[in-house]
């Protein structure tokens, strides 16, 4: 189930296992069964760490979702938390505990573990509500990071942006430099750093010192990694507005990506879902499909562009069908043997391609709506820096059709980074605007924008400057066969991944650049890490082998 | 090589085993002590000696009354005295800590170290207290040192660790009314056990509260038992009776290995094993050595000796001589044994026929070719087993220069072992040497393991040969020299006497940043020592945050603390300085002070918006920032329920906005307020539900209903932009139905925005005819085919397509039309082809 994980450069499998491992013992210090109680936000994540029935295996016997009122009847001897360190769960568990109580008879054991750590403000919070005594257990589970994928890891901190641009409040950096310490204690120390930001740099400086922390006890092992690539959002806020148009940024786009688990509506499968049983086919309930570089198919056209991708489904399915052919082909038993035994893995990539075809279609509708391609054709130009210095006709008319806030909002960001900001004319026309049709509470949404730096006045035009200097516009990149990393935007190549490649480049890194840099926010870092001589690999260490 | 076996006396006959006798030290305390008015306790593994007067042996020390205790290195180097001014001592040794413990009759035990310095007390018990004690036992355990005191009503207490002293009270002896003959307590299988002997009956109690009687097989019954001895590995027992035998068997008194006449009725002074194979016997000046099969060495001396017992052998100590005296080695008896074929004995000689420069050397390393690596292995366990205390060392470099000479021949050989055993024998000769005194055999440091070691060097404050150890073994910092640097500088600021400025310099020029010494525990200890401003600037020196953060806040330094809290970027640290703050401070002080720090001002913000709203208002409202106290109000105006706390709250919004002169708010929050009652107005008119709708939607709800005027009226009021007022006309229209109006509407005046969202809302309601008929033919050309072609009028759009001559309009046609009408695509592509003949 989860052997996508160790087939990429790293193993994250080591990092799962000891995730896994940890857990396993934080359940085993409440003897007896268990029902488990979830924050919402972990339930997710949680998944790609343990299934339910390891969790099944360990007594676990019931879980709930943390919910205020009462917990539900059951007849556990333990009652386990698993929540982030949020004042707001606090009161949540307090209720619960505290309604448990004083039902006549009650005879369970509390416990309580803080994803990735307990914090002094909870542990106050529940003396306060006064259930801290009734914990059995208050204690971490320090689970960092997700694997989601063979390269990649996520913290699923989605209040990190917001926390640290709107309230200057940096726990979230905190907790970025503690999972980097616990990535180089399972796969060495890092012997390069580099980064743009200031939130980077806040990072980086934490990771330097937690090393000195730890003094002489680190573990010592070989690093696995060359380099660590510190950017902070700030350096690029315009890309993630923009609707991404590769295969799964589509589906994300339209669907919603969560934990690797997209849901869909059912009707595109029904072919499939009779070969499970006819009754199935009639159910309205949306269906879940996993998306991981498990999957070969899916391994292969997720990074591609849309619009390259219907070519490979053609290509596979005649692929298939030949194998298929190949059945008259078999004469001999022996052959017929080979045949059967290619069967299940045909099966299995028939299934994956009649789910990929599906969703493809799902996804097709989407793209080829006027509403879609105006707005992509809007976002085109803002990217190139077309008219984004005036209020523009095409934002305006979303506006008086009231269109989802979100798109509105992203267009008007999008524009406003292309043009460094807004003039004071233009910025207040786009927010009465905005108050007018979508309401007054929005005045917090835009001010919060602003203190984003989503939003903003007029400064330094230097968003021309950066587009040329690092390329972001490409205007004859392939779609099908690209040779440019801008294919992901049909044109547009993300600063992030541009400083990302120039920094790659061997011999030269940030050098040949140096003045683009400068006009991209916060400072830089350029940071060695000390190994000791015995783990230095012995290849030189070129940063192209990245 | 004469010297070595020339100590060598042989225990029986013709069986090859042969007990030595090596000289550790000559002792230099005789102007100091006389060792037969005194009592001795010396530690095993060649620990400290302390020596305190014999009251028994009634003598006066010239000059003074008072009792004074010595303390001695192995080498007989004084450590310490200190005055002994508590109770009466019955009984005094050292634990496996080298903590020098004294036990008082009355049961208490009082603890020192080897400096002399007091260093805690506990009781053994109330019942010992109240009746007082008679004797005591010393005992190891896997815990530590263990203690058994027998009390003046004949029953015996012990704890299993002095360390971590519980009671337990051993069973009774029935009938016991008198002291018992002879006991002794050890500990066997993490059971602690006393043999206990009643004249001739024995009884050994358990810890389970069990007593059982014994009967080890005597030939001759019915003996007194006088003294008994236990081995230092608990398996081997020596018992001594009323009439001079001593029986040797097993500690569960099963086995009997041999019973031996002493023809000497008086008990001897001490009693111990040598090692497992042989018991010591001492009388006055006369040692003797009883093997288990009745094999005996005698041994005399022209002064007194006290004897101490070892692992692997005893030491011998005396007015001027320190001996050991052990089992000859198997190893150093293979190659130095006389006549001795052994492969190592071999390569010794041509070892040493090769130095000589003699053609021999290679016919002795012909006849042990084959078996060069054990002869090499034989040597390099000599030269490490073999106590080599002469200022040369010959026998060590003879040895190792035979065992460098046979590996060259043994050419697969590791070096490894040569290279360990060669520091491991440097260590040894180093810890040997007079000055730190510790006569540690190879056997010996392996069963005390060299970080115990490091331990005892430390304890004694040998610091500099402690880390020279450490890096010359290359042993990690952590456990190693840092561990050392600590000790020292928590050593260092206990010396009150250097002043704090100097002590601060001298430690950190020493450590440096050395990874892994705790700065926050030195600064605890001087702290400790009252040493404030010692700790603060030690504490500068500490890199983890979570130490520094709470020994600065213990010492009152909060402001240090929270600016070392804010550096680590650890924001719970920083909650816990900032929580502290707020409990110490006034609120006006607290206030001031978090406000001068960004970080954990923001914090406190962050915390007080979670569980506060009204004191993040107060706060913004304490430092005048009004943008964001303006923000506040109006995230408050929509938790009132009431219209009227509602519309202040926007006021409040309104004045704030003022007062950071941002008009467009200002204005904007004027509106919202004027919307709100203008929707309320509406509401008490109509009964209609006006209030939280926006704008827009307010006009949509009016435009729908009908209510044209009221919603001009809004126009005008909120000066909405024609396009979009025009944009909401239209779809309130289409969705109410009402294509005439709509119509209407159109005509009205020219569209600010086109005739593209007329036609758009007739196409969102499937309107065709209606879009065909009224609103194409108004669109902009070059959107007409668009158009027809999302209204599915594919006819329409080709012919369009073909009047504005437009061949990629006709191409776009072309693709949306289906191949399942192909009259269609044959006249799109006769259209096409009629285009392109005209070019």
């Amino acid at each position: 189930m989860f052997s996508h994980l160790s087939s990429g450069k790293l193993n994250f499998s080591i990092l799962k296992e000891s995730a896994r491992r940890e857990l396993l013992e934080c359940l085993d210090r409440c003897v007896g069964t268990k029902a488990l109680i979830w924050d919402d936000n972990l339930t997710g994540p949680f998944g790609l760490i343990a299934e339910y029935a390891l969790l099944k295996e360990h007594d676990v016997t019931r879980m709930f979702p943390l919910k205020p009122g009462h917990l539900p009847q059951t007849t556990v001897q333990n009652v386990v938390f698993f929540c982030r360190p949020r004042l707001a769960l606090m009161e949540l568990i307090a209720e619960n505990v505290l309604k448990e109580e004083a039902g006549a008879g009650s005879k369970k054991e509390f416990h309580v573990f803080f994803v990735p750590r307990k914090t002094l403000l909870c542990e106050r919070k529940l003396k306060e509500l006064g259930v801290y005594g009734t914990f059995a257990t208050i204690d971490d589970y320090s689970l960092e990071m997700y694997p989601y994928d063979s390269d990649l890891l996520s913290m699923e901190m989605e209040d990190s942006f917001k926390d640290c641009t709107l309230y200057e409040d940096y726990t979230s950096l905190y907790d970025c430099a503690k999972a980097l310490m616990t990535v180089q204690a399972l796969y060495g120390v890092i012997p390069y750093i580099h980064g743009k930001g200031q939130h980077a740099k806040h990072v980086c400086d934490m990771v330097l010192r937690m090393r000195l922390e730890l003094g002489g006890t680190e573990v010592q092992i070989v690093p696995q990694i060359d380099s660590l690539l510190l950017l902070d959002r700030s350096v690029d806020l315009l890309t993630p507005l923009a609707t991404q148009l590769t295969y799964e940024g589509l589906i994300d786009e339209i669907f919603g990506i969560n934990h690797t688990i997209v849901q869909l509506p059912p009707e595109k499968f029904a072919s499939s879902s009779e070969a499970q049983g006819g009754a199935s086919a009639f159910s309205t309930e949306l269906r879940k499909i996993v998306l991981n570089s498990g999957e070969e198919l899916y391994a292969e056209i997720r990074d591609k562009n849309f619009n390259a991708v219907g070519q490979v489904l053609s290509r596979k399915a005649k692929a298939i069908s030949a194998q298929f052919e190949e059945r008259h082909g078999a004469k001999t038993v022996g052959e017929i043997k080979k045949f059967v035994s290619k069967l299940p893995y045909i099966q299995a990539a028939k299934e994956s391609l009649g789910n990929h075809t599906s969703i493809a279609e799902l996804v097709k509708e989407v793209t080829d709506s006027s509403e879609f391609v105006g707005c992509l054709h809007t976002q085109q130009e803002f990217m190139n820096g077309v008219d984004t210095d005036k209020v523009h006709p095409y934002v305006e008319d979303c506006i008086s059709k009231q269109d989802p806030l979100t798109k509105v909002l992203r267009l008007l960001c999008m524009q406003c980074a292309a043009n460094n900001g807004f003039k004071p004319k233009v910025m207040e026309f786009y927010k009465q605007e905005i108050i007018q049709t979508y309401g007054f509470q929005h005045a917090i949404t835009l001010n919060n924008l602003e203190k984003a730096g989503l939003l903003r006045v007029q400064g330094n035009k230097t968003y021309p400057a950066l587009r040329k200097g690092l390329r972001l516009i490409v205007e004859d990149v392939s779609e099908q066969n690209p040779t440019d990393a801008s294919y992901v935007y049909s044109g547009y190549a993300p600063v992030t991944v541009r400083l990302a490649q120039f920094l790659a480049r061997p011999g030269q890194g940030w050098r040949s650049v140096e003045n683009v840099m400068d006009l991209i926010p916060g400072p830089k870092i350029e940071v060695a890490q000390e190994i000791p001589a015995g783990l230095k690999k012995k290849r030189r260490l070129t940063l192209d082998n990245l | 090589m004469m010297s070595i076996i020339g100590s060598w006396s042989p225990l029986g006959l013709g069986k090859n085993v042969f007990y030595s006798k090596s000289d550790l030290y000559s002792m230099h305390w005789a102007d100091l002590v006389d060792l037969s008015k005194v009592n001795i306790a010396a530690a095993s593994y060649g620990g400290p000696i302390a020596i305190r007067r014999d009251d028994s042996k009634i003598t006066k020390i010239q000059g003074s009354t008072k009792k004074v205790i010595f303390i001695f290195s192995a080498a007989g180097q004084k450590i310490s005295q200190f005055v002994w001014n508590s109770g009466c001592v019955i009984e005094f040794s050292w634990s496996s800590t080298e903590d020098l413990l004294c036990v008082q009759d009355d049961g208490q035990v009082l603890v020192y170290d080897i400096f002399g310095t007091f260093k805690r007390v506990f009781s053994m018990g109330q019942e010992a207290k109240d009746t007082g004690i008679i004797e005591c036992r010393f005992f190891t355990t896997s815990l530590g040192t263990g203690l058994a005191v027998l009390t003046k009503s004949y029953r015996i207490f012990v704890v299993n660790s002095v360390e971590n002293p519980t009671i337990r009270r051993l069973a009774e002896i029935p009938g016991l009314n008198a002291p018992p003959s002879s006991w002794t307590v050890f500990n066997l299988e993490r059971q602690t056990r006393a043999i206990v002997a009643k004249n001739a009956d024995i009884f050994l109690l358990n810890q389970g509260g069990q007593c059982q009687d014994q009967y080890p097989a005597f030939t001759q019954a019915g003996q007194f038992i006088t003294e008994m001895a236990v081995s230092v590995n608990n398996k081997h027992l020596a018992l001594f009776t009323s009439s001079g035998t001593l029986w040797i068997g097993s500690s569960d008194m099963q086995t009997c290995d041999c019973e031996f006449d002493t023809k000497c009725l008086q008990r001897p002074q001490q009693l111990m094993w040598c090692g497992t194979e042989a018991v010591v016997a001492y009388w006055d000046k006369l040692l003797l050595v009883i093997g288990s099969h009745k094999e005996f060495i005698h041994y005399a001396y022209h002064e007194p000796v006290y004897l101490v017992p070892e692992v692997d052998g005893i030491r011998i100590l005396g007015q001027t001589l320190h001996e050991l005296l052990q089992k000859v080695p198997e190893s150093v008896m293979d190659v130095y044994r006389i006549g001795s074929m052994a492969v190592g004995a071999i390569l010794m000689e041509a070892a040493r026929e090769f130095e000589n420069g003699s053609y021999k050397a290679d016919e002795y390393i012909r006849m042990i070719k084959d078996s060069l690596e054990e002869a090499v292995k034989q040597c390099i366990e000599a030269a490490g087993n073999i106590y080599d205390n002469t200022a040369t060392k010959e026998n060590q470099k003879a040895l190792l220069r035979a065992a460098s000479f046979g590996k060259c021949f043994a050419v697969d050989m590791n070096a490894d072992l040569f290279v360990n055993a060669c520091q491991l024998i440097r260590v040894l000769n180093a810890i040997r040497d007079t000055p730190v005194g510790i006569p540690l055999t190879h056997t010996q440091l392996q069963s005390l393991t060299l970080r115990v070691l490091i331990d005892r060097l430390i304890l004694r404050r040998h610091y500099p040969l402690a880390i020279r150890i450490c890096e010359y073994l290359k042993i990690p910092d952590c456990e190693g020299a840092s561990r050392i640097l600590a000790h020292w500088a928590c050593y260092k600021v206990q010396q009150v006497n250097i002043p704090e400025e100097q002590l601060a310099t001298a430690i950190t020029e020493k450590l440096g940043n050395t990874a892994g010494v705790s700065y926050a525990e030195i600064a605890n200890k001087a702290s400790d020592c009252g040493r404030t401003q010692l700790a603060i600037r030690l504490l500068d020196h500490e890199p983890r945050a979570s130490e520094q953060v709470p020994l600065l806040m213990k010492i009152n330094r909060d402001d240090v603390a929270l600016t070392k809290a804010i550096e680590s970027g650890d924001t719970d640290l920083v909650y816990t300085v900032i929580l502290r703050l707020k409990q110490t401070l006034k609120t006006g002080e607290f206030l001031m002070s978090i406000t001068r720090i960004p970080v954990a001002y923001s914090l406190y913000l962050q915390l007080c918006r979670q569980q506060n709203r009204e004191l993040l208002m107060d706060m913004f409202y304490q430092t005048d920032n009004f943008h964001e106290e303006a923000h506040c109000y109006i995230y408050n105006s929509y938790q009132q329920k009431s219209i009227d706390k509602r519309l202040a709250d926007l006021q409040g919004a309104h004045d704030s906005f003022s007062k950071a002169k941002n008009d467009f708010m200002a204005k904007q929050v004027e509106d919202e307020m004027r919307l709100i009652r203008w929707q309320c107005e509406q509401e008490r008119k109509s009964e209609k539900p006006y209030l939280d709708l926006s704008l827009q939607d307010t006009m949509t709800v009016l435009l729908k209903a009908g209510l044209n005027k009221q919603a001009e009226e809004l126009r005008k009021d909120f000066k909405v932009p024609d396009k979009r007022f025009w944009w909401i006309k239209i779809m309130a229209l289409a969705d109410t139905g009402n294509w005439q109006e709509l119509d209407k509407f159109s005509k009205s005046k020219k569209s600010p925005i086109g005739y593209e969202p007329f036609a758009e809302v007739c196409l969102k309601h499937q309107n065709v005819s209606e879009a065909r008929n009224k609103y194409i033919p108004r669109i902009s050309s070059e959107n007409k085919v668009k158009f027809l072609v999302k209204l599915g009028l594919l006819e329409d759009a080709a012919e369009v397509a073909f009047q504005q001559k437009r061949d990629e309009e006709l191409q776009y046609v072309l693709a949306h039309c289906s191949p399942l009408k192909p009259n269609l695509v044959a006249k799109i592509n006769s259209l096409r082809s009629q285009l392109t003949a005209k070019k």
